[in-house]
């Protein structure tokens, strides 16, 4: 028995299995968010371009250079660049929200929807507009934030209350349920109240549609901060994926990194929610999908989750115009019927595997 | 305590008796409190005079056209769905394996959806709502199947399909004219209001077949509880048994769906209350169905009161009751 030799080597395999990819250069990494970023740009021309009414190109230009009145300028400068960039923030923030959730429970099912938190947000505003009339989005933000840091508390103490402490499964189980519970709070609210029911029937099943140019001004302060929040965490995050104590052994102060990456996540879904309501799936599926490409280091998954939802945002949102002309598919249907099918892929592996 | 007669014996169980008949009494006190309370008060006398085609005009049309079809049906779709419960808890041996938790019932209501739009009667909406719940039921177990079909898998699984479902739901609802829409969306949230004798009918018929299959299936399932090679050992054909289970509960809560739309956490609930009151060591069929019956006409009892005049829908008050008791439970779950 040669324990030392022996030691050596599986360390050389443990160097060896996390040696980076080829690709995850820091330079060609940058390259990569840099190229993202343009692909954001190019899908939010489409989406300023694309819609239930065909307007062709050089109009749409024109609506910038010279805007005349027209309707199609009209649809153009009071429909269309709203909607995407609502949809560039929604994007970004349920993306940035999703990843640290995923980061921060170590539960690759964690989902700002899925969790209930967004539910929570939604049942947050209802109050706001249906019990207590307040219908300036800078008041009933807040009350979105209220019932967003509500729902992630419970069900963080939920899940983790129990003798096996929080695992991903009790995790979503108790996020489902409290998500219920919240929607059916808010339908109970909007039945006795049809006014606000109609007002808020298409934002309950998550859309871009319907906010104003100034609601969306309003909101952004909100987002801005939850993002400059979340990205700044990427390296406590980073060294807490050790496990608390290694973390703390490399001088993360734990408790506050926790307390922090809850008030950005908060601040994002809370501020998403308020604009489109409750969106499932967005933050589930796109860190995923970007872990696969850059590896674990949060410093590059954050902003590249914070990039890449917003693009499939928006193309989720274009599709859902061009699939029903003349009418259109909220963006909530379509991201649930192409985000179920991956969830269910990802419960379906033999492990949940940890992230 | 087992009784001998003749060469016959049964098994008692005192308490699970005693819980049994104190289940059936609420439920009769529920129901007399539906019959007689509400905006126009019928003594509790009158009521058997009305029922019997002997009192005033006015009590005979309110007891027995408008609120006994309603109690009737709230009874037997309770019943439905707590046996359908306690048929899939059973096989999954997780209270989360529960119809209304993995999607069937979301399965369902797409089907009745789908026929409302395509302007179908009573009939083929049923019809819709079975069709749809048991192709959902076969996709879930299909996509849960890996070798074994897993619990917590099955569950995961059911909430992704339950999610893509409710999706198609409101894309359905957003596609259909202004009179199906409205139609469609008092059904999906789970209501009992304005339900007549042709809603109870279906449900009657389909639990007078199916509760005596339960009774008998009771037995081998609970051996099955214990492991498939444990069952076998002791003389249990397990798949049959096992198929014909998945039949039963998904006819029963497909049935249920059709009548009464998607009312949630009654299926769940109710088999674990009934465990727990009963102190049984696994789910009991008939305490499961006599609570369904209960929870779900006690709580469309409460939904017509609690904010009177409003008219909540009994789904909305099961959702809020029963997730707040589903949290409960995975404070205290094993898992």
């Amino acid at each position: 028995m040669r324990p030392a030799e022996d030691t050596a080597v599986t360390a050389a395999e443990a160097a060896e299995a996390v040696k980076r990819p080829v690709w995850a250069h820091p330079a060609v990494l940058a390259t990569g968010l840099v190229l993202a970023l343009a692909v954001l740009a190019l899908m939010a021309m489409a989406s300023v371009a694309l819609g239930a009414r065909s307007v062709p190109f050089s109009t749409v230009i024109d609506a910038f250079v010279a805007p005349d009145g027209s309707n199609d300028h009209t649809v153009i400068r009071e429909l269309r660049v709203p909607r995407t960039l609502l949809g560039l923030g929604v994007g970004a923030t349920l993306g940035l929200a999703g990843a640290l959730m995923q980061s921060l429970t170590r539960n690759p099912l964690a989902d700002p929807g899925l969790l209930g938190i967004n539910e929570g947000a939604a049942l947050g505003v209802t109050l706001a507009l249906g019990v207590f009339g307040l219908s300036d989005p800078v008041v009933y933000v807040w009350f979105a934030f209220g019932g967003a840091a509500l729902a992630s508390v419970m069900v963080y103490a939920l899940a983790s209350a129990g003798r096996s402490g929080s695992s991903p499964v009790r995790l979503t189980l108790a996020g489902v349920a409290l998500g219920m519970v919240a929607t059916a709070i808010a339908s109970a609210i909007l039945r006795m109240d049809t006014q606000t029911f109609d007002r808020m029937r298409f934002w309950l099943t998550g859309s871009l549609a319907g906010q104003t140019a100034d609601t969306l001004v309003r909101l952004a302060p909100f987002m801005v901060a939850g993002l400059v929040l979340g990205l700044l965490l990427a390296r406590p995050l980073n060294m807490l994926a050790l496990g608390d104590d290694a973390g703390k052994a490399l001088g993360v102060a734990v408790n506050r990194t926790r307390i922090l990456t809850g008030v950005a996540v908060t601040l994002l879904c809370g501020a998403a929610t308020a604009a489109a309501g409750p969106l499932w799936f967005v933050g589930l599926i796109v860190p995923h999908a970007v872990r696969a490409v850059v590896g674990p280091d949060q410093r590059w998954v954050l902003p590249y989750s914070a990039v890449a939802a917003p693009v499939l945002l928006l193309g989720a949102d274009v599709v859902g115009r061009l699939i029903a002309r003349p009418g259109e598919v909220q963006v909530g249907i379509v991201w649930a019927v192409i985000g179920a099918p991956i969830f269910i892929m990802l419960a379906r592996r033999k492990r949940v595997a940890a992230l | 305590m087992i009784v001998r007669v003749g060469p016959y014996s049964v098994r008692l169980a005192p308490r699970a008796l005693l819980v049994g008949l104190a289940l059936v009494l609420v439920a009769c006190a529920v129901t007399v409190a539906a019959l007689s309370t509400g905006e126009f008060t019928v003594p509790v006398p009158d009521i058997v005079t009305a029922l019997f085609g002997q009192g005033t005009p006015v009590a005979e049309l309110i007891v027995s056209k408008l609120r006994a079809p309603r109690v009737v049906t709230g009874l037997l779709v309770g019943a439905a769905f707590g046996l359908s419960g306690a048929i899939f808890q059973s096989l999954t041996r997780n209270p989360l394996g529960s119809p209304d938790f993995i999607g069937f019932t979301a399965g369902a209501s797409t089907g009745g959806i789908m026929a409302v739009v395509a302007g179908g009667s009573a009939a083929t909406i049923a019809g819709g709502a079975m069709a749809g719940c048991v192709i959902t039921a076969a996709l879930v177990y299909g996509l849960a199947f890996r070798g074994g079909v897993q619990g917590y898998r099955l569950v995961l699984v059911g909430i992704g399909a339950n999610a893509l479902l409710l999706a198609v739901n409101s894309y359905l609802l957003t596609r259909a004219n202004v009179n199906d829409a409205a139609t469609a969306g008092a059904w999906l949230t789970g209501s009992l209001s304005g339900r007549g004798w042709d809603h109870a009918i279906p449900v009657a018929l389909a639990l007078a077949v199916l509760v005596p299959v339960c009774l008998r299936l009771a037995r081998p399932m609970r051996m099955i509880e214990m492991g498939d090679d444990a069952a076998k050992a002791m003389g249990i054909r397990v798949e049959p048994v096992r198929a014909a289970a998945i039949a039963a509960g998904v006819l029963l809560s497909g049935v249920a769906t059709a009548a009464a739309g998607p009312v949630v956490f009654v299926a769940l609930a109710a088999p674990q209350l009934a465990r727990r009151l009963t102190r049984s060591p696994g789910v009991t069929m008939g305490a499961s169905a006599l609570m369904g019956a209960v929870l779900l006409t006690g709580a469309d009892l409460a939904a017509q009161r609690l904010l009177a005049p409003t008219q909540l829908p009994v789904g909305v008050l099961t959702a809020a009751v029963g997730g707040t008791y589903l949290a409960l439970l995975l404070r205290k779950d094993r898992h």
